[in-house]
C-alpha cells in the first residue's frame, strides 16, 4: 500500500474541465447589468510635464458617462511600502510612453475610443533617460524629484572578505554580461470590473466589489483602500480565473484602480480590459540588467569569492524594484558554497514602463552571468563543467555567509540525473561541429520569508468547514493563476482527512469569504498555503477522530483516515502525521496499549451484539463529530519560522526563505554558422521540488519554466527606440511557438523538505534561470563562442562567429554588436537605424578601417 | 452604424441577432451570445485564443465579421463537449496538463479538433505544425503533445469498441 492516497498521484487539475470547455470565467468574461466600458488615454511622450488636461469635449460626447483624470484620485501608491510613487492617473508628470493620463467610461468601446481623441492634453516635454548608465549621471529633470541621479535604490553588501579572497585566489575571471528586457506576456490581457453597491442605510454608493485578474487580491484590496480613501472592509476583491501571471499580475496594475475611480465617477459598474499593446506598457517584467561579475577560484575549482556589480534598468516607477535588486545579490548565495560575497546593486529609473517581478524574480540574469563565468573558469582550469559545480556544493543543513538557511538540498542528485540522462560523459565535447551540450544550475525561494508589508500576521490562513453532507469546503485566499494552487489545496486537504478528492470544494481568493493570504508570488503557495491547509485539515481531523474513536471504542490515535473510510490501524498512530501526532501524544500514553487491549476486547463483544463496528465511513464519522461537538471547522495558518528570516543587515529581508528549490539542466543545441541561428533540441531539466504533490503539475511547471527561459535565451526581447517599444505584439515579441520549442525532459528530484507540506517545495520558478546559461554554455561547446549578451539572436551569434574567425578578441557588450548601429543602443536592439546604414563596431574585424573609438556614435 | 438582422448558426443552434455589419464574430459570440469561451489575447490576430471553426475550418474569430458567417456552421469551444461530458481531447488536456492557466485552451481545442478530424494519425512534426498558429505561455507545448496522443488513442479505442 502506498504511503499516500491522493498526494503524489498524477491527477487533472480540479478546474481543468472549466478551462477545456470554455465554461470557466475570466474577468473579461464577466458582465453585470448597466456595465460601462473604460478606455484609458496614454501618454505619447516618455517624459513630460502635464500642463493642462481638457476633458469637457469628451465628456459631452453622447454615450460618455464619465471622464476621470489624476485629480480624481490623488493618493500615491505602490506595491512596496518604500515605493509609493505611482498615481493611477498621472497628476503632474508622465514618465513613459504609455503612462496613464485619463480614462473615459462610456456605453461602448467605440464611443470610449472616440472620446479619448477629444481629450486635449498639453505637455511640456522633458529630456528622457533611456539607458540606465546614462540615467545615473542625470543632474536635472529627474524622473522622480526625490531620487537623485535617478537611482531608485542602491545596495552595497559585503559578506566575508571578498577582496582578500579574490587576491588569494588562483584564478580570477572577470566579465560583463547583459541580459535584455523581457516581459511576461501572459495570454490573458489584464482586466478589471469594478462595481459599487448602494448602501441601504445612507442611500449612497457604499461597498465596492472588484473582480480582477490579479495574483494578489489582498494587496489589491489594501491599495484600493489607500487610493480611494475607503476602509478595507468596504472593499471586496474577487479573483476569477486568471489567464497566466508570471509576476505580471503580482502587484496593483493601474487599470485596477482606474476602473474603481471611473466606476465611482460614473455611478455605474466599469470594466476595463487592456489591449495587448497596453499589456506591454503595463509590463512589470524582467529589467535589462548589466552585470559586472568577478569570480575567484582555487586550482581545484572551489570558489573563494564572488563580486558582482549589477545595474538594472527599472523603468519609470519603483514597482518591485527594490526587491528585484536585492534578490539579484542575495541569491548569489544558497546555490553553491561561496564563502565571500561582495555585491553592489543599482536600481535605476528610466523613462520606460516600470519593471517588476517576473518568474525567477531578480535571480535569472545574474544566474546567466554566474553560470556562464563558471564555465569559462572550468575551461581555464581544464575541469569538466559538471565537475566544477559538484566541487562547490553546499553541505546542508547550513546557513550561508549572507544568512540564508538551507535545509533540503537536492542539487547533487539533480546534477547526477541530468549528467546521466543526457549521456554527458560520453557526449560532451565529442559531438559534431555545430552541435553542443551545456550544463547549468539554479535555485529559487519557496516563498519569501518576509512579507512585503512587514507585520507579524501569518502569510497564509486557511479555513475548513465540513457539514453533515460530508462535503469538505476549503476557504483559502490563494490565487489560482494556472499553476495549480486550487488543486494543491484540495489534494492536501483530502490527503490529511483521508477523503476522496471529489469531496473537496475550494472557495478561493475572495476577500469577503476567504482569510488573508498574501498572494501568489515568490513561489510561496505550495509551501505556505499548503502548510496552512495541512494544519487546518489536521485540526478538523482531530475533532472527527475523537468522535469516531468514541463510536468505535478505541483511542483516536489508532484510527487511520483513508479513502473515505476510518479504520482502526494496526500501526499505532499511523494515521496522524506531523503536528497532529505531537498534539495527541499525551492522550496516547493515557489510553495506550494496555487499555487499548481492553477496549478492543469490549469492542469485539459489542460487535457480537450489534454487528461489525470497527470501521466508519467518512460521512458517518463527520455526522458523529457534528453531533458531539457542533460545527466542524478548522483553521490553520503559516508564518515562516524566525530562524529562516535572514540576517540583520540593510536589505536582509529579501532572499531568505524557509526552503529553496534546486535545478540542474543540460541543453543540447545546434548553431547554424551560416545564419547564426541557434536551435535547442533538447533540455534535460532536473528539479528538486521537495516532494511532487501532483507530478503532472510539477512537470508542467518545469517544462514551462525551461521553455520561458529558452525564450529569453534565444528570441524574446523588448526593443526600444527613444522610449518607444518597437515590438508590442505577441508575434513581434517572439514568444516561441510550438515549432520552435524543444523537447524538455523533466526529471523530478524529491529531497523531502523537513518543513514543507508533505515535504514539498516550489517547482514553478527555480528552473527558469538555469536554461539561459545552459544554452549559452552549449553554444560555446558547439562553436566556441562565448556570448555575453542575451537573447542570443542570429545577429549576436554571427558577430561573435566573425570575431572568432578573425581570432581577435571582441567584447560584444562593450559597445554594440558589430552588425548593428552604435546609436540607439538603449536596449540592444538592431531593428532599425538612422542615417547611412549600420555602423560596424569599432573592434569588429569586418570593419574596413578600425580607427573609431569603441562605442562611438555614428 | 445601423444594425442589421442576421441569422447565425452556432453550435447547432440558430440565433437571430441584430448586429452592426462591422461587428466581429468574436465580439458577437462573447457579447451577444455570452459564449465567452473564445478569448481575445491580442490585437493583431497573432495568438489564436479566439479560434473557432467555421464549417469545420479553424479560423480566427477576431478578424472575421459576424455578418460574413451567415449560413455557415460555427462551432465554438462550448460546442466541443459531447452529450454533456468532456470530449476525449478535453479530458486528455486535463489529464496530461495540456492546460495550465487555460486562457489559450479554447483556441487549442478548436485547432486540435480540426487536426484530429483531418489527420487521425499525425506525426509529432505534423502536430507541431498544426499548433503553431496558437500561442501558449504556460506549458511550453510539450504536455499538449502527450494529451493529443492520448486523445487519439482514446478515440480509436472508442471507435473500436463501437464496431
Amino acid at each position: 500500500m502506498n504511503e499516500f492516497s491522493v498526494i503524489g498521484k498524477r491527477i487533472a487539475m480540479v478546474d481543468a474541465a472549466g478551462k477545456t470547455t470554455g465554461a470557466g470565467k475570466y474577468t473579461d468574461d464577466l458582465s453585470v447589468p448597466g456595465m460601462l466600458v473604460g478606455k484609458i488615454l496614454h501618454s505619447p511622450y516618455p517624459h513630460a510635464r502635464i500642463k493642462r488636461i481638457a476633458t469637457s469635449r469628451a465628456a459631452k460626447l453622447d454615450g460618455v458617462v464619465a471622464v476621470v483624470t489624476g485629480k480624481d484620485a490623488r493618493n500615491p501608491y505602490g506595491i512596496l511600502p518604500v515605493g509609493h510613487d505611482e498615481h493611477a492617473l498621472a497628476l503632474d508628470k508622465v514618465r513613459y510612453v504609455g503612462d496613464n493620463v485619463a480614462c473615459v467610461a462610456a456605453v461602448s468601446e467605440t464611443i470610449a475610443e472616440k472620446a479619448l481623441e477629444l481629450i486635449d492634453v498639453e505637455y511640456e516635454l522633458l529630456p528622457g533617460y533611456f539607458d540606465p548608465e546614462e540615467s545615473m549621471k542625470a543632474q536635472t529633470d529627474l524622473i522622480h524629484d526625490n531620487k537623485p541621479h535617478n537611482i531608485e535604490k542602491d545596495y552595497h553588501h559585503v559578506f566575508g572578505d571578498p577582496d582578500k579572497a579574490l587576491a588569494e585566489a588562483d584564478c580570477v575571471m572577470e566579465g560583463r554580461f547583459i541580459a535584455n528586457e523581457v516581459t511576461h506576456a501572459a495570454m490573458e490581457p489584464h482586466s478589471t470590473l469594478a462595481a459599487f453597491e448602494i448602501d441601504s442605510q445612507t442611500g449612497k454608493p457604499g461597498r465596492l466589489t472588484v473582480w480582477s485578474s490579479t495574483q494578489v487580491p489582498y494587496y489589491l484590496q489594501h491599495k484600493l483602500s489607500l487610493v480611494l480613501e475607503m476602509p478595507m472592509a468596504q472593499i471586496r476583491v474577487i479573483k476569477p480565473l486568471v489567464g497566466g501571471g508570471f509576476g505580471g499580475k503580482s502587484e496593483v496594475i493601474p487599470l485596477e484602480i482606474i476602473a474603481a475611480i471611473a466606476a465611482r465617477a460614473a455611478r455605474a459598474p466599469v470594466k476595463i480590459t487592456y489591449t495587448r499593446e497596453e499589456v506591454f506598457w503595463a509590463h512589470r517584467g524582467r529589467p535589462r540588467t548589466i552585470i559586472d561579475l568577478k569570480t575567484g577560484v582555487k586550482k581545484d575549482g572551489t570558489i573563494t569569492a564572488v563580486k558582482a556589480r549589477v545595474v538594472q534598468d527599472g523603468g519609470g516607477y519603483c514597482s518591485y524594484g527594490v526587491v528585484t535588486i536585492l534578490y539579484s545579490g542575495a541569491l548569489l548565495g544558497a546555490l553553491y558554497d561561496i564563502p565571500n560575497i561582495g555585491y553592489d546593486g543599482y536600481r535605476v529609473l528610466t523613462n520606460k514602463p516600470a519593471c517588476g517581478a517576473m518568474r525567477g524574480h531578480g535571480t535569472v540574469n545574474v544566474r546567466f552571468a554566474f553560470e556562464s563565468q563558471l564555465d569559462e573558469i572550468a575551461l581555464k582550469l581544464n575541469l569538466d563543467p559538471a565537475e566544477i559545480r559538484r566541487r562547490n556544493l553546499l553541505k546542508p543543513p547550513c546557513v550561508t555567509v549572507n544568512n540564508l538557511r538551507v535545509q533540503s538540498y537536492g542539487l547533487p542528485e539533480c546534477i547526477e540525473q541530468v549528467v546521466e540522462r543526457s549521456k554527458w560523459r560520453e557526449r560532451k565535447g565529442k559531438l559534431s561541429r555545430g552541435r553542443g551540450l551545456g550544463i547549468a544550475c539554479s535555485h529559487y525561494v519557496s516563498g519569501a520569508a518576509n512579507s512585503i508589508i512587514r507585520s507579524d500576521m501569518p502569510h497564509s490562513t486557511v479555513n475548513i468547514k465540513i457539514d453533515r453532507d460530508g462535503g469538505v469546503v476549503v476557504y483559502t485566499g490563494t490565487s489560482e493563476i494556472g499553476q495549480g494552487s486550487d488543486t494543491m489545496t484540495a489534494q492536501v486537504a483530502a490527503e490529511v482527512l483521508g477523503c476522496s478528492l471529489g469531496r473537496v470544494k475550494i472557495v478561493a481568493a475572495d476577500t469577503d469569504l476567504t482569510p488573508i493570504d498574501i498572494g501568489s508570488y515568490s513561489s510561496r503557495v505550495t509551501f505556505m498555503a499548503g502548510n496552512a491547509t495541512l494544519r487546518a485539515a489536521e485540526e478538523v481531523k482531530k475533532q472527527i477522530a475523537l468522535a469516531a474513536a468514541r463510536k468505535m471504542d478505541c483511542a483516536p490515535e489508532e484510527l487511520v483516515f483513508r479513502d473515505d473510510l476510518i479504520v482502526r490501524g494496526d500501526d499505532f498512530g499511523k494515521g496522524f502525521a506531523g503536528e497532529g501526532a505531537r498534539a495527541t501524544q499525551s492522550e496516547a500514553s493515557v489510553s495506550g496499549h494496555v487499555e487499548g487491549q481492553i477496549l478492543r476486547g469490549s469492542l469485539q463483544q459489542k460487535r457480537k451484539d450489534e454487528g461489525p463496528k470497527d470501521q466508519m465511513t467518512f460521512e458517518e464519522a463527520v455526522v458523529a463529530a457534528i453531533d458531539s461537538h457542533g460545527a466542524l471547522t478548522g483553521t490553520g495558518s503559516y508564518a515562516p519560522p524566525l530562524e529562516a528570516r535572514g540576517g540583520k543587515h540593510k536589505g536582509a529581508g529579501v532572499g531568505p526563505s524557509p526552503a529553496y528549490s534546486y535545478s540542474a539542466q543540460v541543453a543540447e543545441v545546434t548553431v547554424d554558422e551560416e545564419t547564426g541561428e541557434v536551435t535547442v533540441h533538447k533540455v534535460w531539466a532536473a528539479h528538486d521540488c521537495g516532494r511532487a504533490l501532483n507530478p503532472v503539475s510539477v512537470e508542467g511547471q518545469i517544462i514551462g519554466s525551461v521553455w520561458m527561459g529558452m525564450g529569453q535565451a534565444l528570441t524574446e526581447e523588448m526593443v526600444w527606440k527613444d522610449g518607444m517599444l518597437m515590438n508590442p505584439g505577441m508575434l513581434e515579441y517572439r514568444s516561441p511557438s510550438s515549432v520552435e520549442s524543444p523537447e524538455v525532459e523533466p526529471i523530478i528530484v524529491e529531497s523531502i523538505d523537513p518543513e514543507g507540506p508533505f515535504g514539498a517545495k516550489e517547482c514553478s520558478e527555480g528552473s527558469l534561470a538555469a536554461t539561459i546559461p545552459a544554452i549559452s554554455n552549449a553554444i560555446y561547446d558547439a562553436v566556441g563562442i562565448r556570448l555575453h549578451e542575451c537573447p542570443f539572436t542570429p545577429e549576436r551569434v554571427l558577430a561573435a562567429l566573425r570575431a572568432l574567425k578573425k581570432s581577435k578578441h571582441i567584447n560584444l557588450t562593450e559597445g554594440v554588436d558589430p552588425a548593428a548601429p552604435t546609436r540607439f543602443r538603449e536596449h540592444g536592439g538592431a531593428l532599425c537605424f538612422r542615417g547611412k546604414g549600420p555602423e560596424r563596431h569599432a573592434l569588429d574585424p569586418g570593419r574596413r578601417e578600425a580607427t573609431v573609438e569603441a562605442g562611438g556614435d555614428d | 452604424m445601423k444594425k442589421e438582422l442576421i441569422e447565425l448558426r452556432v453550435n447547432g443552434r440558430t440565433h437571430e441577432l441584430a448586429l452592426e455589419p462591422s461587428k466581429l464574430l468574436l465580439d458577437t459570440l462573447r457579447e451577444d451570445l455570452q459564449l465567452t469561451g473564445s478569448k481575445r489575447g491580442c490585437d493583431d490576430s497573432s495568438c489564436g485564443a479566439c479560434t473557432v471553426q467555421v464549417d469545420g475550418i479553424p479560423v480566427l474569430s477576431c478578424t472575421l465579421l459576424a455578418a460574413s458567417c451567415e449560413g455557415q456552421e460555427i462551432t465554438t469551444v462550448e460546442g466541443v463537449s459531447e452529450h454533456g461530458s468532456l470530449a476525449a481531447i478535453q479530458k486528455a488536456y486535463g489529464d496530461w496538463g495540456g492546460a495550465q492557466c487555460g486562457f489559450c485552451t479554447p483556441g487549442f481545442m478548436m485547432t486540435v479538433k480540426h487536426l484530429m478530424a483531418e489527420n487521425p494519425d499525425p506525426t509529432e512534426q505534423e502536430v507541431r505544425a498544426a499548433l503553431s498558429g496558437n500561442l501558449c505561455r504556460c506549458t511550453g507545448y510539450s504536455q499538449m503533445y502527450e494529451a493529443i496522443k492520448a486523445a487519439i488513442e482514446a478515440e480509436q479505442k472508442g471507435m473500436a469498441a463501437a464496431k
